[in-house]
This record gives structure tokens, sequence and C-alpha cells, in this order.
């Protein structure tokens, strides 16, 4: 086993054993800190895979903006340890765990069978030094489309606005709602 | 970029982490847990595109993974609103207890 592999392995370990942590977890707030250690992780696979920009983007945009808004709704209700143990249906706890099993197995099944008929993998290519930097996506995002890269993102970037927008509206306009409808219950 | 790791590699261990994902939906009733599982699965997928950007040297796949996170960011913040609205009327946030449509 080359060193390569045992990076790799420690890493996916890590990664693994986090989200086992957050399924298991009972504790929300615990169950956060879980997420932010996988999301980490998985901040380093993309620079391992000459993705930099997507690794710092992921590190303040994942495991900073999203899981400091996930913490602060906990903290907001004091959700921490609410119970988990309902059951809607009798034995709704092992058709969970048997369905997500079928699930888990057949994910695995296919990927398997796809690396042993060879179908996956191709042979890994060099690539120029400022693969995935952030200079060359805002070229490939804001540039103009030419005959070797055909795809030009400015109009799905600007679309991307107009969600963040309609995002924003929406959460202050659900939460404000609920403000003012426990205003009129007093 | 570690030479000697092929991107099958990767592709399992994103299937293994999106599997959980979907275990951790099934089987929790919190709904922030709940929440935290579907970014856990949003997560994975974005492991593969950024696998495959490298395998074909490619950067349209990261282009993706911006794209992605962006309505990952959106889904979160209207999600949350919801569940702060959801537990204000019911002072609950177990998915259980939304049920009156149950005729």
């Amino acid at each position: 086993m080359t060193l390569e592999w045992i990076l790799f392995f420690a890493l996916a370990a890590i990664a693994v054993l986090s989200a086992l942590g957050m399924l298991r977890s009972r504790n929300a707030v615990h169950a956060a800190m879980y997420l932010v250690a996988n999301f980490a992780v998985v901040a380093l696979f993309y620079l391992l895979l000459n993705a930099p920009f997507i690794a710092m983007v992921q590190v303040t945009v994942y495991a900073g903006a999203i899981m400091v808004l996930f913490v602060f709704v906990i903290m907001l209700l004091g959700a921490e340890r609410l119970s988990d143990e309902s059951q809607a249906l009798p034995l709704q706890g092992y058709l969970a765990w048997t369905a997500g099993g079928i699930v888990a197995l057949t994910l695995v099944l296919v990927v398997y069978q796809s690396i042993t008929t060879g179908q996956a993998p191709l042979p890994t290519t060099a690539v120029p030094a400022d693969f995935g930097s952030p200079a060359a996506i805002g070229q490939l995002m804001y540039g103009q489309a030419t005959p070797e890269n055909p795809l030009s993102y400015v109009l799905p970037f600007e679309v991307t606005s107009l969600l963040l927008l309609v995002g924003m509206i929406g959460a202050v306009v659900l939460t404000r709602d609920a403000l003012t409808r426990g205003r009129e219950k007093r | 970029m570690l030479p000697g790791i092929p991107t099958y590699a990767y592709v399992g261990l994103s299937a293994v982490l999106f599997a959980m994902g979907v275990i951790g939906v099934l089987t929790r009733r919190n709904a922030i847990t709940i929440f935290m599982s579907i970014e856990l699965m949003l997560n994975s997928a974005n492991l593969v595109f950024v696998a495959y950007a490298r395998q074909y040297a490619s950067m349209n796949g990261q282009v993706f993974v911006f794209f992605v996170m962006v309505v990952a960011a959106a889904e979160v913040a209207i999600g949350l609103a919801l569940i702060v609205a959801i537990f204000r009327s019911k002072r609950s946030i177990d998915v259980d207890a939304l049920r009156q449509l149950q005729g």
C-alpha cells in the first residue's frame, strides 16, 4: 500500500465516521459539529483534486455560513435536545433502516460493478498549473463562449442572483408572518 | 493531486456518504437533522462533480459545484425559516407532529 492510499483512506475514514456521528448523535449541536468536520475533510479532498477555489468556497460557504445558520436556528429554538423517538407507524424505525440499507447496498453494488467491469475509470491526465484557480474559473464563467469551450455561464450566473434574492425575501416573509401571528394571539 | 488514486475511489466514497444521507433522512424525525442529512447528500454529489472535473481535465464540473452550492444556500435559508415558523405554531420540530392533512 502506497503513501497516497494511506492518506486517502485516513481522510475517507474521518469523513465517513463524522457522517456516522451526525446520524447517531441525539444532540443537534453535536450533529452540526460532526457535519462541519465532514465538510472540512471534503474540502481537503477538493484540494487534492486540483480545485482550490471550490475548496475555499466549501470552507467559507458550507462549513462557515450554512453551518452557522444551522447552529443559530438550533440555539434560537432551544431544539438541541428535542425528543427524536416518535413513531407514527408500528415498526417505523426498523422499516426506515431496512429501506435505507437497501439504498446503500444498491449504490455500493452499482459502483463496485462499474469498477470491476471497467466502465467508470479513465486514466487520469495531467492538468495545467492554474486548473481550478479563481482566475481560471472566473474566465470560464464570465468569458466569451469559444469553439473549444462552447458554454458560457453568464446567464445562469444572473439567474442564480435572482434565486438568492427570492430565497432572502422568502425567509424574511416566512419568519415575519410567524411573528405577527404570535402577536395577534396575545 | 494524489497521482496514485483513481477516480473510482472518490466515486465510492461519495456513494457511501450519499447512502448515509439517505439513511439519515429516513430514520431521523428531527427536522433540523433531516436538513443536515440533505446537505450531506448534496455534498457527496459535489465530490463526484469535482472528481470527474479532474478526470476529464475540464473545469465545467467545478462551475456546476458552484451552482449547486448556491442552490443549497437558498434551500437552507428557506428551509430553516420554515422550521422556525413550524416551531412557533407547534412548539416542536418533529416531522411526525405535522399531520393536519391526515383524515
